[in-house]
């Protein structure tokens, strides 16, 4: 077609990239009758074969329940279970395995935080400082616990307004609770930075991972902040796995979040004591076979460059943020300088669900609507958006498939 | 494209452009409001409908995709002088085609333009929104 810009022959795919695309099975299948171009790594990453392989291998050769048997396969599922701690300790920087607390994903991981940690400690008036551009996940919980939320401003370039951070933070909220990476923006947070600010000010800080850790390190022996959450699935792993790392002393002082079986010390019906953390915040038979394979995740994550993940993964965006803006009527929501591979844009006439609806019948799978993210999208004046966000496994080509794909909806949009 | 251009027919784009009765009705006898919390899509939908329960005069705000746009313009057009029994049945209708069910092609008229949506399961809610808030306000009395 004419007039329609592809990717500059001068940007290539790094020489790992088809090795990495055949780890993942699913990169070789279709939908809706053309091969699969899957841009929404934001929602949740493909697994590799090798995550896949683990589950299954449990399942059909050792499953049992952990924490019950002496007999062998319980013993290795136990070890399976509880050694993933070590796996996800060294994977944070080398922080200790008893600050492991395994969750069903970063939504229970702020919740158990908002019930356990917040609500005892809150007064009446007591405020926790959030930012203009969380997830719901990292709004709800708070109200749920009975706090009043203030929001840290997000600029017209989608990042966070730390002077006023600086001024919120010296009002003495009970909180700070911050998203690493926006799943809308891509903006990468200054954490550590702003870890410092809370800390001048004994404000404890939470921070919702679940975008950061599969885009690049995290080291928690040098973030300085209290709580960190992420889900397993944008990590390459299974749904139904998280994890909440907290300080040790938070965890020994915060109550029980549910109760039930494997949480408990010793229960009678006039009193019943706790188990220490972090198995005090594991009620119930956990996702045994998630936690699995979310450790074979991490084992496949450690296995590879990731220096070289997060330079494709600049190349692409930076060559996205250039295309898209070709296209006519394409405007991207903001464009922060420190970003993950993450497309947010509008179209001039065309409402994101089309878009999407119309990328889908090329087989092009990308994410329309507000993202979880309803206040960040008032404050920028949109009701939805249409977002295209990468895994390491993105190739030019597909990028190249959305840009063409973008072309058609102006053909039936006009 | 084939069947993108059966889910975008040009009386949809048409209507997603130049929505009819788009407005506010002042003195409404029968309104309701929607909302799809999974896209944020929103329509409102204020009626005047007569003591014989005939609909004189219907109008819709709101916004979202152009299939829940168009599909609430057409409705106003299709029900306006109905009676609330005859749009109701239209509903009935209309929900039988897009869900595969045998249903009454001569009387949906020009809604058999959205039939194409009956293959994408994840958007025959655009569609249907409008209706299911025109189903909430002729059920208040």
């Amino acid at each position: 077609m004419p007039g329609i810009r592809e990717p500059s022959s001068t940007i290539q795919d790094p020489p790992h990239l088809d090795a990495l695309r055949a780890e993942f099975p699913i990169l070789s299948r279709s939908s809706r009758g053309k091969p699969l171009i899957y841009l929404d790594s934001g929602a949740t990453t493909q697994k590799p074969a090798v995550v896949i392989a683990a589950e299954q291998e449990f399942y059909a050769g050792w499953n049992a329940n952990i924490h019950r048997g002496v007999y062998e396969f319980s013993e290795r599922a136990t070890m399976a279970y509880d050694g993933t701690r070590d796996t996800v300790a060294r994977f944070l920087g080398g922080v200790r395995d008893d600050e492991i607390v395994f969750v069903r994903g970063t939504t229970e991981a702020v919740n158990l935080v908002a019930q356990s940690f917040l609500r005892p400690r809150l007064k009446s008036s007591a405020t926790v400082l959030v930012s203009e551009m969380e997830h719901h996940a990292n709004i709800v919980p708070w109200q749920l616990a009975g706090a009043k939320l203030v929001p840290i401003p997000v600029t017209d370039a989608g990042e966070l307004d730390l002077d006023a951070a600086g001024r919120l933070l010296a009002t003495g909220p009970a909180l700070l609770a911050v998203v690493h990476v926006s799943n809308t923006l891509g903006t990468v947070n200054p954490i550590a930075e702003l870890a410092a600010m809370a800390r001048q000010h004994g404000v404890p800080v939470l921070v919702d991972g679940a975008q950061a850790v599969g885009h690049f390190p995290v080291d928690l022996t040098t973030l300085g902040v209290d709580f960190y959450c992420f889900s397993g699935h944008k990590l390459f792993g299974p749904t139904g796995t998280g994890v909440l790392w907290a300080r040790r002393e938070h965890l020994e002082s915060m109550p029980p979040y549910q109760g039930g079986g494997d949480m408990i010390d010793r229960v009678s019906f006039e009193r019943t004591t706790f188990a220490a953390a972090p198995h005090k915040f594991e009620a119930g038979t956990p996702d045994i076979a998630g936690v699995i394979g979310m450790a074979a995740a991490i084992r496949w994550i450690e296995s590879h460059d990731r220096a070289a993940w997060e330079a494709h993964d600049r190349t692409l965006l930076a060559a996205g943020r250039e295309l898209l803006e070709g296209i006519p009527g394409v405007k991207l929501l903001a464009r922060p300088a420190h970003s993950v591979g993450v497309l947010t844009f509008t179209m001039t006439g065309a409402h994101p669900h089309d878009i999407a609806s119309i990328l889908d019948s090329e087989g092009i799978c990308i994410r329309a609507g507000h993202h979880c993210t309803q206040p960040l999208h008032a404050r920028f004046g949109v009701p939805a958006t249409a977002r295209a966000s990468f895994g390491p496994y993105t190739s030019l080509g597909e990028l190249n498939a959305l840009v063409l794909g973008l072309h058609k909806v102006r053909e039936i949009f006009g | 494209m084939a069947t993108m251009n059966e889910m975008y027919q040009s009386i949809i784009i048409e209507h997603d452009r130049s929505p009819r009765n788009f407005r506010v009705i002042e003195t409404p006898t029968h309104h309701a409001e929607g909302r799809n919390p999974l896209c944020g899509d929103e329509v409102s939908l204020d009626l005047v409908v007569s003591p014989d329960g005939v609909i004189t005069d219907v109008a819709f705000q709101g916004s979202g995709c152009a299939v829940s746009k168009a599909s609430s313009s057409m409705l106003t057009m299709a029900v306006k002088g109905k009676t609330v029994t005859e749009a109701l049945e239209l509903f009935e209708q209309f929900h039988a085609m897009l869900t595969g069910k045998d249903a009454d092609q001569s009387a949906l008229g020009k809604l058999v333009a959205f039939q194409g949506l009956g293959v994408y399961p994840m958007r025959v809610k655009c569609a249907t929104m409008g209706w299911h808030v025109l189903k909430e306000a002729l059920a208040q009395e």
